[in-house]
């Protein structure tokens, strides 16, 4: 099991509950859309998992760690076994693509040859390649998106949690980025994507889940793909 | 070799030594600090230069007080005092009394000014050599200076003095460098606030480079927050900043430390002419390596705690949300 929630709720502090009570689990090697329109609690749900976000009741558990053992000492620590991909990008503007995806391998102290060798890998596997050196601000919003892609996937981490990757995004780009999760899918990385688009995740063929006031409503389990 | 504790950079991925990859790791956030100084020049030249001044004024001072005790320890051998001897004494009796008191172990030489000598000395030295010739008397006693041996304690001293001063024969002893040891007691006290004065002008830098790096931390929040969210440490964010006001020491340092030789290079001419008023051999003393050093270090110190008081404080507020 990569992702259990047990009893999980999230209390803010106005008193609005974005999760009541939420039970899920996430097998390893799964890729599962969280649906539900905003405010369903999709982000608040990513967060705990990112460890943004504290449950108020209940427990996460990732990966067999209990996250509310994690110290938050630790919790960058714990914050690199975890791709995350965001619906804004969250680029560094300031650096050319190359530096963007090196990033997290530079917090992980990395060396320079196998940090350079990895974030070529690492573009090359979302098509980005020969814009290494580019600024990200010449990207299209597409392009941007693989960017930061490529750097929630340099470090290889086991699970990747994306928060409306294709918010911005056209259908046709929308359907490139969910390729690309595809192909880390098949690797095996375990996926968790919140997203409200509907079609798209039908057309993929994909487990999704979906949420209403922070209560889980709908299971769907994998289907033959419309999109092959 | 510098212990460093990382405890949260274990991380999944991993491949050169730590001790090789801490080490580059610094290199390049050292020099993306200073890269990011120099593509604002101007702001960065500005601070740079409130540090150097600030560094570069008690640095000054100290010289000064330096050379100022410097000039006065050449005063300070010269221990002399004048036994004045009573009215009454003859000049042949004074004679042998000098010739006594040169054979004392703790006196290196004694020197007679015989009272016609010193009239003479007198007349020549105040201008009032007329009026001088109408006294019918000379009011001046036959005077001893004594150069007590080099080998005597300030005890020794005291106890010396007060033999010389005890003898039937002198009227008045007198400790001509009475003035010299009130002028260290002076030195002494511009010292101590020289101290204290620099004392706050250090904490009025750490203020300064606090404030500078709480501005810049402010400015790169939405980069700490991105970084933070892909899992970098307090340590990993507060990096960079800290070489920020490591850089801000060390070039404000340098500059005091430029200002400092153009002040003294400034003061070598007329220092000289002073020198040569005087007769004496006395040149400006300039910086040793250790006081140059220190400058540099107290500007690398201070910059770095001014760095992570804002960067401790500052920090930890963000946290991506």
């Amino acid at each position: 099991m990569m992702i259990q929630l047990e009893d999980c709720t999230k209390r803010f502090p106005g008193g609005q509950e974005a999760l009541s009570g939420l039970t899920l689990n996430v097998d390893k090697g799964e890729m599962l859309f969280i649906t539900g329109h905003s405010g369903a609690g999709k982000s608040t749900l990513l967060k705990l998992i990112a460890l943004i976000e504290r449950p108020t009741s209940g427990q996460v558990i990732v990966d067999g760690q209990n996250t509310r053992r994690v110290k938050r000492r630790k919790i960058p620590a714990y914050r690199r076994q975890i791709g995350m991909v965001f619906q804004d990008h969250k680029l560094l503007y300031d650096r050319p693509v190359a530096d963007n995806v090196a990033l997290p391998l530079v917090i992980a102290g990395v060396g320079r040859r196998e940090a350079a060798r990895r974030v070529r890998a690492a573009l090359d596997q979302v098509g980005l390649l020969h814009k290494e050196k580019r600024n990200p601000e010449t990207l299209s919003a597409g392009e941007q998106q693989r960017v930061g892609i490529a750097r929630a996937i340099v470090t290889r981490p086991k699970l990747l949690i994306a928060d409306e990757p294709t918010g911005n995004l056209d259908p046709d780009l929308s359907l490139e980025v969910m390729r690309i999760f595809r192909r880390f899918n098949e690797v095996g990385v375990t996926l968790l994507i919140a997203s409200h688009d509907i079609s798209l995740i039908d057309r993929l063929g994909c487990p999704r889940i979906e949420l209403d006031a922070g209560k889980l409503v709908e299971h769907v389990d994998e289907e033959d793909p419309l999109w092959p | 070799m510098a212990v460093t504790r990382h405890s949260d950079a274990v991380a999944p991925v991993r491949s050169s030594g730590p001790l090789a990859t801490w080490f580059s790791r610094h290199v390049s956030t050292a020099g993306g600090s200073l890269g990011r100084l120099i593509r604002q020049p101007f702001a960065s030249l500005m601070i740079v230069l409130v540090i150097a001044v600030t560094l570069a004024i008690p640095a000054a001072l100290n010289l000064v007080v330096k050379n100022a005790q410097a000039v006065s320890s050449g005063w300070d051998n010269a221990l002399d005092f004048s036994i004045y001897l009573k009215r009454d004494i003859t000049e042949s009796e004074a004679e042998g009394l000098a010739r006594l008191i040169g054979q004392r172990a703790d006196v290196a030489y004694v020197q007679l000014i015989t009272a016609t000598d010193a009239l003479e000395e007198f007349k020549r030295q105040s201008g009032f050599g007329d009026a001088l010739d109408q006294l019918s008397d000379n009011p001046l006693p036959h005077t001893l200076v004594v150069r007590p041996s080099p080998a005597n304690t300030s005890q020794s001293m005291i106890l010396l003095q007060e033999e010389l001063a005890n003898l039937p024969e002198s009227d008045l002893v007198q400790v001509d460098t009475e003035w010299v040891q009130r002028f260290h007691a002076i030195l002494d006290i511009v010292r101590r606030a020289i101290v204290i004065g620099a004392t706050l002008l250090g904490l009025a830098i750490i203020v300064i480079i606090g404030n500078t790096i709480r501005l810049d931390i402010q400015n790169r929040r939405e980069e700490i927050e991105v970084t933070k969210l892909i899992g970098a440490s307090n340590a990993f964010v507060r990096r960079p900043f800290l070489w920020s006001g490591f850089w801000y020491g060390l070039l404000g340092g340098a500059l005091a430390l430029g200002l400092v030789q153009y002040g003294l290079f400034l003061l070598k001419d007329p220092a000289a002419r002073l020198a040569g008023l005087y007769q004496s051999g006395v040149s400006v003393l300039a910086q040793s390596l250790e006081e140059s050093l220190a400058i540099l270090g107290v500007g690398v110190l201070l910059g770095l705690v001014g760095s992570w008081f804002a960067a401790a404080r500052h920090m930890r507020r963000i946290e991506p949300r």
